[in-house]
C-alpha cells in the first residue's frame, strides 16, 4: 500500500511528523515500512509556463517556435517539438540552469538556427508517467511562475507500506489514518458524510442469486456525465502516487474511492447491460473476455456478476470488456458490493489475476461501508463530468452479511498470555480507540470490535491489539520461569553431527543439494524406480524427489571439476525419497562421493588415484563405532562398475551400498578419472552400544602367521569370517595381511597370508595348544574352501 | 715381548681403534681369555717365585692402565657414534607434513543450525524432526491456515499430483510433536522447507530452525527472554539490541517479528540493513488457541510460544557470505573456508 504523506493530512492535519518518523510508528505498530520515497524524483528550476504564442519553425516542419511567459521579466523564446503545443495553454517550463531528472542541465541553445531558451516539458521529461504523447497540461489556474514542485507537492513523501493479510482495514488513506491517529493519539479528521440525492428515479433490476458469497450488493444509475471530461490533475496525481494509472474519469473515480475508503468498486456501461444484473455463481463452460483483452474461461463456483446475455464481471475481480465504459460512456451503472473473503480468495490466482480490487476482497471488505463509498463515488463523478444520480440500490442478506460478535476479555488471560499487567482503564481506553464497544462484565469486558475489524474474533486478538498498540517494547524480558529437567537420552546413538566430524576427519566436505533431481539422471542411477514427481517443478532438471543421492553429489563433483579442482571428497546428509505403491518413504541417508587422489598430492606420499578400497576404508571407518559390523557383498548397481560394487549389510537387513561408478556414466559426465561412491542408510549408522569393561589378559600373546592357497574367486572376506566364526579358544585377532596372485603362485589361485593372534585370559598358552588350534583351522579352510597350506 | 713393549703397542691399537668393533677386537686381543696380557698373567707361574709378585703387580698395573684407555676410549667413540647418527637423522622441519587426508569441512548452514541447536539445548530444547513430504493438513490447516487463506498465497507450494506437498516451513512438526506429546514440551525442529520461489535471494530449498515451547505458565515475556538471549548468544554481542514488532501469522497471537540491531553498522544504517539499521531475523508469537485446540491441549490451561528463523539469513549475516546461492552450489572453494 502505497500512502502519500500529503493525502493523509488531509485525514490527520495535526500529523506532525515526517515521512520517515511515521514509518517508524507504523512499523512499530506491525504496519511495516518497506520503502520511502518522493513524489517526484529530483529536478529543479522548473515552473508553471504559460504558452504565449505559437509560430512555425522556419526551418523544421516538426519544431514550432513558441513565447513562453513564466512569471519574471519578459517572454521567452522556446523551441518545441510536442504535437499539443498551443497557444494559450500552461505547461511545465524548465528555465536556463534548470537540472532535470535524468541530470540534463538546460542551458541557452539554438535549435535548426533558432534560438530557444528553457524547455516545455512532457509528464515523463518530469519522471511523473512512464510515457507521454507530449507537453504536460497543466489546469487553466495554475499560478503561473509558481515552482512545479510547490504547485504539485511533489516533494510529497510516498510511504510504501508492507500490510499483513489481516489488516485489510488497512488498505485505505482512510484506513491508515485511523490507525496513525490511534496509534499518535492525535485526531482523526473523518470526511463529513456525502449524500447526493437522486435527480431522478432511474435504476436497473439486480438480483443477488447467491447470497452467501454476496450479502450485500448495492449500485446507482448514473446519467448524463459528460464523455469529453477529463479526470482533474489532482486526482491524476493522487492515483499516480499509489500507483495507479488514469483511464477515464468513471475508472479514475472509482479507483479513488477505493483508495479513499478501501471499497472496490466498478462501473459499467448502462447502454450495454442487458435487461438486468444477476450475481451468481458461474455455470460449467461459461467465459468473459475481461477489460485487460484477455479471454478467460470461469472456473465453476466462480461469483460472477452476469446480465441477461452471460457474464459481465468475474465479482470482486474484473470487469469484462463489453460492458466497460468507453470513450463514448455516459450512463452508468455503479457498482459497490461486499463478497464474501471465502467466494473471491484463490479465485484470482486461479485465474492468473491479482487486482486491487481481488486484493482487497480476498482479504475483507468492511461490509458498512458500501453505500458510503457509492455516495462519494456519486459526488466526485458529478463534480467533474456533470451527470445525475439515480436512487442508490442496497440489497442485502443479513443472514450472511458479518456481524461483530461479542468478545469476552478477560484482565488475567492478558497477564497469563503476555507476562504483564495493563491497567483496566487503558485496556477500555485502547479498545475503545481501536473502534470497540466495551462494556465492563463481572469478570472483564465484553467487546464487539467495528465492522471494518473483522480480523479480531477471538480474545486473544483482543490481547494482541493491547500489546501492539501499547508497543511490545512495554512487555518485559523474563528468564528463568521455565524448569528444565535432565532428560533421558540415549548414549549408544552416534549423533549426526559426531557423525559428521568422522567424515571431516576422513577428508570429507559436506554439501547440501537440493532434494529433486532430473528424471534422467534418476533413471540412470535408478532405473527401477518410478521417482516421485512434482506437479509444479521449478524447471525440468528440478522435478522428481531423488531416490539417491549420487546424482546430486556427482554434479557437485563434476561442478568443481570444471572449476580446475583436481580431487574431491564430499558427502551430504539428507532424505532419500522413495515412492512405493503404497506409501512414500522418506529415509535419512548418508553418501559420499570421491574423484581424484587417494591422498592430496604431496611430496611425502606417492600419488595413486582412488580405487574401491579407499572408499572401503572409508565406509568401514564411519562403522567404526556402530553396535553391529556391516558385511561387504559383490552385487550389480545400474550406477555402478560391475567388478567394483557392493551391497552393505548389517545383521539382516542391507543398509547401502559402495562401489566405482561405473566407467560408462563416467565418461559420459565427462570424468576422466574413477569416481567412488558410498550411500548408507543413517540409522544403520547412528546405533552404537555403550562399551562394557572387557577384562585384559596379562599373559604374553603368541603369533602365528601363515598363507593358504585358494582359488582366485574365492572371496577374501569369506576366509575370513571363517576363520573368526569357528570360535577358537584364545583366538585374540585375525589379521588379513598380504593377497598376493602371480608369479610363484599355481594360475587361478591367489594366497592369502594371516596373522593370527592368540592369548588367553588366565593362563600361559602352550606352542602345542596355539599349533593345534591353528591345525583345526587350516583343516577347515581346505574343507571349505578347497584351500592348501603354502610351503 | 716385553711388558712395556706390550703396553705400547696396545695403548697404539686402542688409539687406531676406528670404532666400537675395532676397539672390542682390541679388547680381545690383549684382555680376552687368550689375550695377550691375560697369557703373559698365566705364564708368570712358570717364573720363579721371588720374581712374580713384582711382575704381577706390573702386569695388573698394564691391564688396569689397559682396560680405562678402553672405556674412555669407548666412550669417545660412542659419542662421535651418536653425534654422527644424529647428523645424519637430521630432517627438514619445514616440509610439510605428511596428511594422507586433509581433514574435511562442514557445510557452513551445519555449523549454523548446530550452533543454534547448542544454544537452545542449554534452555532445554531438545531436537525434533519431522517428514519434507508433508500432507496439507500439518503444513496448513493444523497450523490455522484454510484452503483460501491469503497466507497460503504468501508462500508458494511445491505440490505433487495427490495433493500431499513439500512442506513450506518446519512449522509442521510443532503438530507432529504435540500430536504425540502432552505439555511440557520444549523443542527446536530444524530442517529443509520448500517454496517454489527461485531468484538472486530465494532458493527452492531452504533451512529453517523452528522452535516450540508449551506448558503453563509460558507468555510473551518469556518469548522476548528466550528469543533476547539466543540473538545475544548467537552474535556474540552481550548488549545486542533487539525488537518485537507486529506482524502476523495464522498460528501465533500475538505475533510478532524480531529485528537486532545490524551487526554491520550497529545500527548506525548500512547496505545490509537497507539503511535502517535493524536487520530482521526471527518471525514469533504466542501459539494460537486454535492450533492448541487442534492437537487437543487446552488453550486456558497451557499457552506457548513459537519462533522460526531462516538459517541462510543467520549463516549469510554471520559469516558474511554474499549471496544466498553460494550455499547449493558447493564450490569446494566456499565451502573450504569453513
Ligand atoms: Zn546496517
Amino acid at each position: 500500500m502505497r500512502i502519500s504523506r500529503s493525502w493523509l493530512l488531509e485525514w490527520l492535519p495535526d500529523l506532525g511528523l515526517d515521512g520517515r518518523q511515521l514509518g517508524d510508528v507504523l512499523t512499530m505498530a506491525g504496519l511495516e515500512l518497506d520503502a520511502l520515497e518522493y513524489a517526484a524524483p529530483a529536478f529543479s528550476g522548473v515552473v508553471v509556463g504559460r504558452v504565449v504564442s505559437v509560430e512555425a519553425h522556419p526551418n523544421a516542419d516538426r519544431l514550432k517556435v513558441c513565447r513562453v511567459e513564466e512569471g519574471g521579466n519578459g517572454l521567452h523564446q522556446v523551441v518545441c517539438g510536442a504535437p499539443n503545443v498551443a497557444a494559450g495553454m500552461l505547461a511545465p517550463y524548465a528555465r536556463v540552469g534548470a537540472v532535470l531528472p535524468n541530470g540534463n542541465k538546460i542551458k541557452q541553445a539554438k535549435l535548426r538556427g533558432v534560438s530557444s531558451e528553457g524547455m516545455l516539458c512532457s509528464a515523463s521529461e518530469l519522471g511523473l508517467a512512464e510515457s507521454s504523447a507530449g507537453l504536460m497540461e497543466l489546469p487553466e489556474n495554475a499560478p503561473v511562475g509558481e515552482d512545479i514542485r510547490e504547485y504539485l507537492e511533489l516533494d510529497d513523501e510516498i510511504l510504501e507500506i508492507d500490510l499483513t493479510p489481516n489488516r485489510a482495514d488497512c488498505l485505505s488513506m482512510r484506513g491508515v489514518a485511523r490507525e496513525a491517529s490511534l496509534l499518535l493519539g492525535k485526531p482523526f479528521a473523518d470526511q463529513k458524510a456525502v449524500f447526493v440525492p437522486p435527480a431522478h428515479a432511474k435504476t436497473f433490476p439486480v438480483k443477488v442469486e447467491a447470497p452467501r458469497a454476496c450479502p450485500r450488493y448495492a449500485g446507482r444509475v448514473i446519467t448524463g456525465l459528460s464523455p469529453a471530461s477529463r479526470s482533474p490533475l489532482w486526482l491524476q496525481e493522487r492515483l499516480r502516487r499509489a500507483g495507479i494509472r488514469s483511464i477515464s474519469v468513471p475508472v479514475d473515480v472509482t479507483n479513488y474511492v477505493m483508495l479513499e475508503l478501501g471499497q472496490p468498486m466498478h462501473a459499467f456501461d448502462l447502454d450495454k447491460l442487458e435487461k438486468k444484473i444477476r450475481v451468481r455463481k458461474a455455470r460449467g463452460g461459461e467465459s468473459i473476455k475481461l477489460i485487460d483483452g484477455q479471454e478467460v474461461s470461469i472456473p465453476e463456483d466462480t461469483l460472477v456478476i452476469s446480465d441477461a446475455v452471460g457474464p459481465i464481471a468475474i465479482a470482486g475481480i474484473m470487469g469484462g470488456q463489453g460492458t466497460a465504459v468507453s470513450e463514448s460512456t455516459s450512463d452508468i451503472f455503479l457498482e459497490s458490493a461486499f463478497f464474501d473473503p471465502e467466494a473471491i480468495s484463490g479465485r484470482a490466482r486461479k485465474l492468473g489475476l491479482h487486482t486491487e480490487s481481488s486484493h482487497r476482497f480476498e482479504r475483507g471488505v468492511d461490509p458498512a461501508i458500501q453505500i458510503k463509498a457509492l455516495e462519494r463515488a456519486s459526488q466526485l463523478l458529478i463534480e467533474i463530468a456533470g451527470g445525475e444520480a439515480g436512487p442508490l440500490i442496497d440489497l442485502q442478506n443479513e443472514e450472511y452479511l458479518p456481524h461483530g460478535h461479542p468478545i469476552h476479555l478477560r484482565p488475567e488471560r492478558i497477564s497469563q498470555l503476555l507476562g504483564m499487567e495493563i491497567a483496566p482503564k487503558e485496556v477500555e481506553r485502547i479498545l475503545s480507540a481501536l473502534g470497540c464497544e466495551v462494556v465492563s462484565s463481572e469478570a472483564g469486558w465484553e467487546v464487539v470490535p467495528p465492522s471494518y475489524r473483522f480480523d479480531l474474533t477471538i480474545e486473544a486478538d483482543l490481547i494482541e491489539e493491547l500489546a501492539r498498540v501499547q508497543g511490545y517494547d512495554r512487555i518485559p524480558e523474563r528468564r528463568g520461569a521455565s524448569a528444565t529437567r535432565i532428560k533421558q537420552t540415549n548414549d549408544s546413538e552416534i549423533s549426526l553431527i559426531s557423525l559428521r566430524e568422522d567424515l571431516q576427519v576422513l577428508g570429507y566436505q559436506e554439501v547440501v543439494t537440493y532434494s529433486f533431481i532430473d528424471p534422467e539422471a534418476s533413471h540412470l542411477f535408478a532405473p527401477d524406480h518410478v521417482p516421485l514427481k512434482l506437479a509444479n517443478p521449478i524447471s525440468v532438471d528440478m522435478s522428481v524427489m531423488r531416490p539417491t543421492l549420487w546424482p546430486s553429489l556427482i554434479n557437485v563433483l563434476n561442478y568443481n571439476r570444471k572449476r580446475q579442482q583436481a580431487r574431491g571428497r564430499v558427502f551430504e546428509i539428507g532424505l532419500r525419497f522413495l515412492a512405493d505403491d503404497s506409501c512414500t518413504r522418506q529415509l535419512p541417508t548418508l553418501a559420499g562421493a570421491s574423484f581424484g587422489g587417494a591422498a592430496p598430492e604431496q611430496w611425502g606420499i606417492p600419488s595413486k588415484a582412488i580405487d574401491f578400497f579407499d572408499i572401503k576404508g572409508d565406509v568401514e571407518n564411519l562403522f567404526s563405532k556402530a553396535a553391529v559390523q556391516p558385511e561387504f557383498y559383490a552385487d550389480e548397481h545400474p550406477a555402478l562398475h560391475p567388478g567394483q560394487a557392493a551391497r552393505i549389510k548389517v545383521g539382516d537387513v542391507f543398509v547401502g551400498w559402495l562401489g566405482m561408478l561405473h566407467p560408462q556414466i563416467e565418461r559420459d559426465y565427462g570424468f576422466d578419472q574413477p569416481v567412488g561412491l558410498f550411500e548408507i542408510d543413517l540409522s544403520a549408522l547412528q546405533q552404537s552400544r555403550i562399551p562394557y569393561f572387557e577384562p585384559i589378559s596379562k599373559y604374553p600373546a603368541l603369533r602365528r602367521d601363515f598363507a593358504i592357497l585358494v582359488p582366485a574367486a574365492t572371496p577374501a572376506g569369506n576366509v575370513l569370517h571363517a576363520i573368526e566364526g569357528m570360535g577358537i579358544e584364545d583366538l585374540r585377532s585375525v589379521n588379513l595381511f598380504d593377497v598376493y596372485m602371480g608369479e610363484g603362485i599355481e594360475k587361478g589361485h591367489k594366497s592369502l597370508a594371516f596373522g593370527l593372534v592368540f592369548q588367553a585370559l588366565s593362563k600361559n598358552l602352550t606352542d602345542q595348544e596355539v599349533d593345534s588350534s591353528l591345525q583345526r583351522i587350516i583343516e577347515e579352510l581346505g574343507r571349505r574352501f578347497a584351500a592348501k597350506l603354502r610351503g | 715381548m716385553n711388558l712395556d713393549e706390550l703396553q705400547q703397542s696396545a695403548f697404539k691399537a686402542i688409539e687406531a681403534a676406528s670404532d666400537l668393533a675395532a676397539l672390542e677386537n682390541v679388547r680381545v686381543h690383549y684382555l680376552g681369555k687368550k689375550g695377550e696380557l691375560t697369557q703373559l698373567l698365566k705364564s708368570l707361574s712358570n717364573l720363579p717365585a721371588a720374581e712374580r709378585p713384582t711382575l704381577g703387580d706390573a702386569i695388573n698395573k698394564a691391564k688396569q692402565s689397559l682396560v680405562e684407555a678402553i672405556k674412555s676410549r669407548r666412550a669417545l667413540l660412542n659419542e662421535e657414534f651418536l653425534k654422527e647418527r644424529l647428523r645424519e637423522e637430521y630432517v627438514d622441519v619445514t616440509l610439510p607434513g605428511r596428511r594422507p587426508q586433509i581433514m574435511g569441512t562442514l557445510h557452513p548452514l551445519t555449523h549454523t543450525i548446530h550452533r543454534i541447536g547448542e544454544l537452545f539445548a542449554q534452555a532445554g530444547f531438545d531436537v525434533a524432526e519431522g517428514p519434507e513430504i508433508e500432507d496439507d493438513y500439518h503444513n496448513f490447516t493444523a497450523l490455522n491456515i484454510p484452503e483460501h487463506h491469503p497466507a497460503r498465497a504468501m508462500q508458494d507450494t511445491f505440490y505433487f499430483p495427490d495433493g500431499r506437498l513439500l512442506r513450506t516451513q518446519t512449522s509442521p512438526v510443532q503438530i507432529r510433536t504435540m500430536e504425540k506429546q502432552k505439555p511440557p514440551i520444549r523443542i527446536i525442529a530444524p530442517g529443509r522447507v520448500y517454496r517454489c520461489d527461485s531468484d538472486i535471494t530465494h532458493s527452492p530449498m531452504f533451512h529453517q530452525v523452528e522452535g516450540l515451547a508449551v506448558g503453563e505458565g509460558i507468555t510473551f515475556a518469556d518469548l522476548k527472554g528466550v528469543l533476547a538471549d539466543f540473538l545475544r548468544a548467537f552474535f556474540e554481542c552481550d548488549d545486542l539490541s533487539t525488537r518485537f514488532r507486529p506482524s502476523y501469522f495464522p498460528f501465533t497471537e500475538p505475533s510478532a517479528e524480531v529485528d537486532v540491531e545490524c551487526v554491520h553498522c550497529h545500527g548506525r544504517g548500512c547496505r545490509v540493513c537497507s539503511q535502517s539499521g535493524w536487520l530482521e531475523v526471527l518471525g514469533s508469537g504466542m501459539v494460537h488457541p486454535h492450533v492448541l485446540e487442534n492437537v487437543g491441549v487446552d488453550p486456558e490451561r497451557f499457552t506457548g510460544y513459537a519462533f522460526g528463523m531462516g538459517v541462510e539469513r543467520l549463516a549469510m549475516l554471520k559469516y558474511g557470505v554474499p549471496d544466498l546461492r553460494m550455499f547449493f552450489e558447493n564450490d569446494l572453494r566456499f565451502l573450504s573456508q569453513f
